[in-house]
Formats: C-alpha cells, structure tokens, sequence
C-alpha cells in the first residue's frame, strides 16, 4: 500500500520533468551548449562524453575510480578465508593416458609432477572444445578491450568499458580452464598491485600537473614538457588517465570473480 | 525510430524486471536481470546515449550476470520466499 503510495508519487512529480529533448530544459542552456561548442577547440577531443567525464569533470571520475578500488578491497575483506582446509578428496588426471585418479585424504598427492593435473571435483570430464575456443577468442577479446580503451577520444568507450572487456577475458579463462590455473597466471597480490597502480597513475598525473604549475588534473600542463599545444596535450592527458581508470577496472573485476566463484578460498571453483 | 520498437523493448524490460523479482530460481532470476540489462542497454542505444548504451552492455549485461551466477553457484539454488 505504502509502496503504491510512493511510486504514484514519484510519477506525479515526473510529470513536472522538462520533456525529453526540451531545448529550455536546465540542463541544455547552461553547461551542455559550453562543452558542445568548445570542447573540439580545448581538447581536440571529438567525443564529448569522454572529454566531460575525463578532463572537465576530472575529479568525479577520479573518485569513481577510487570507490571502485575500494570495493574490491571491501570483498576481499567480506570473502576472503586465509585458513586452509585440506579438501577431503582430490582428483588428478594422469595426462599421457588419461586416468583420472581419486585420491583421499591421508594419500600422497603428485603436487609439482608434470603427468598429473589437478582437476575440480565437481567437472571431470574433458573440455577440448570449449578449452580451444577460449584460447582463439581471448586474444582478440583483449585486443578489442586495448582498442575501446585507446579509441575512447573518437568512438563510445574508455578506461571503464576497456577494461571491463579485459577483466571479462580473463574471466573467461578462469571459467574455460579452471581456478587454479588462472590464479597461478595472474595472482591475487598481482591483481591488488595492479589496482593500486591504475588508482596511483590517475592521482600521479593529477599530481604531475600541479607540479608543472597548473591546476589538479588540468593536463595543459603537460604542453610546456612535451611540446603540444594545450588542447592535444589534454587529449594526450584524458588517455592516461584513460589507462588508469583501465587497470583499475580489470583489476577489481577479476578479485571479485576470483573471491565470489571460490567463496574466499581461491582453490576451486566454477 | 519508430515508437513501435521502443514501446516493445520497454514492455520486454518491464516483464524481465519483474519477472526476475518474482522468480523462484536465483539462477534465472541472474539470467533475467541479464536481460534486462540488454533490453536497458538497446533503450539507451535508441535514445542516443551509446557510452552509456556500452557501459551497460559490458557492465550489466556481461560481468555482473557472471558474478551473480557466481555467486548463485556457492547458495542453494531455490529460494525460500
């Protein structure tokens, strides 16, 4: 009842929007004219959106990308189990002919030999199919993340899709092969460095500006080091942070894939 | 863009939306609300907003359903209420 109450409510006051596409509207008379007229000759950026989301509105995006960084430390707090509990059975496959063996707890495991792997207990069976498939698509799905991260200024994308796209492919790894192998790639300490990397190039290049005296992330700075004129040295800035933004992204994606599909443990999972 | 299309993808992402709520199986409740992410994301795509169009094809529709079965997949799959 009270719930029906509230959302008549709110359609009644959406009634009073200014109509989709209102040239009188607020929000088109006061800023958005500014950026759609001068956002070519300041940053020689085409795509507006990445211009306002990097350069003219710097800091929100800065934050954004530090609450994203500090979402995945809060799962890795929340999820991660550091004690562990030797699994009861474990299964190995013989590689050159393909026995799977079961081995029980009390039993001595072939850790570290080069004819055995490891396998879930809960997926035995061969994947060859889906194993190759992954290994041709992967690569080209981290291309295409390389290309919406750098092609951000001229096309939709940028450091948050980019690096989506790039913590989706390792995903993709981690799901087609299993756990294990993916973590023993590309560890945990490995990933949180990398998100704390991505956070630090993004305040550093803010940092870097104010020391060649300019304002916090106003990249014309960097016209008088690396001798642009002011609007492509913004634009030389936005990919930057760009890339930041994009190894930030990746990183928190992939720690959140690793902590929820093991539930903390990081040994098995889907 | 005809309005006819745009009325069918609202409707679509209205009965994915609530459907989703009500289902009994968290597993295609992640499916549905991945769903509804792609409906949201063509409504976006329609309306001229392609950044944010991208966002929520890669965001909503592709990581966060992997999460969500992810995390599906350590529970019980029915739920109680």
């Amino acid at each position: 009842m009270l719930a029906i109450f509230l959302g008549g409510l709110l359609i009644y006051c959406s009634f009073e929007f200014p109509l989709w596409g209102d040239p009188h509207a607020p929000a088109s008379t006061h800023v958005s004219p500014y950026y759609i007229e001068n956002t070519l000759k300041d940053t020689s950026v085409p795509n507006i959106v990445t211009a306002v989301l990097a350069d003219y509105r710097g800091y929100d995006t800065l934050f954004e990308t530090v609450v994203i960084f500090t979402a995945g430390i809060a799962c890795i707090f929340l999820l991660r189990t550091y004690k562990t509990v030797e699994p009861d059975i474990r299964l190995y496959r013989h590689i050159p002919t393909g026995i799977t063996l079961r081995i029980e707890k009390g039993g001595k495991f072939p850790e570290g030999s080069r004819h055995f792997e490891r396998l879930d207990t809960a997926w035995v069976p061969y994947d060859l199919i889906v194993k190759t498939t992954c290994r041709l698509v992967i690569p080209f799905i981290q291309i295409f993340a390389l290309y919406v991260i750098a092609h951000g200024h001229y096309s939709p994308g940028g450091g948050f899709q980019g690096g989506v796209i790039m913590g989706a492919s390792l995903v993709l790894f981690a799901i087609a092969f299993n756990l294990r192998s993916a973590i023993r790639r590309m560890g945990e300490r490995l990933i949180m460095l990398l998100a704390a990397l991505g956070v630090c190039i993004y305040a550093g290049i803010g940092t870097l500006c104010m020391l060649l005296d300019k304002n916090y992330l106003d990249y014309s700075a960097f016209a008088n080091i690396l001798a642009f004129d002011p609007a492509s040295a913004r634009s030389h800035g936005i990919l930057m942070v760009e890339i930041g933004v994009g190894i930030v992204v990746m990183a928190v994606m992939v720690i959140l894939y690793y902590v929820l599909a093991s539930a903390g443990k990081h040994d098995e999972g889907l | 863009m005809s309005w006819q299309i745009e009325l069918i993808i609202l409707a679509i992402v209205i009965i994915c939306g609530v459907s989703a709520l009500s289902v009994k199986d968290l597993l295609s409740a992640a499916i549905l609300f991945g769903a509804y992410s792609f409906m949201m994301c063509l409504l976006w795509a329609i309306m001229g907003a392609v950044d944010v169009a991208f966002t929520e094809a890669s965001v909503g529709a592709g990581v966060s359903t992997v999460l969500f079965v992810a995390a599906v997949y350590q529970t019980s799959r029915r739920t109680k209420d």
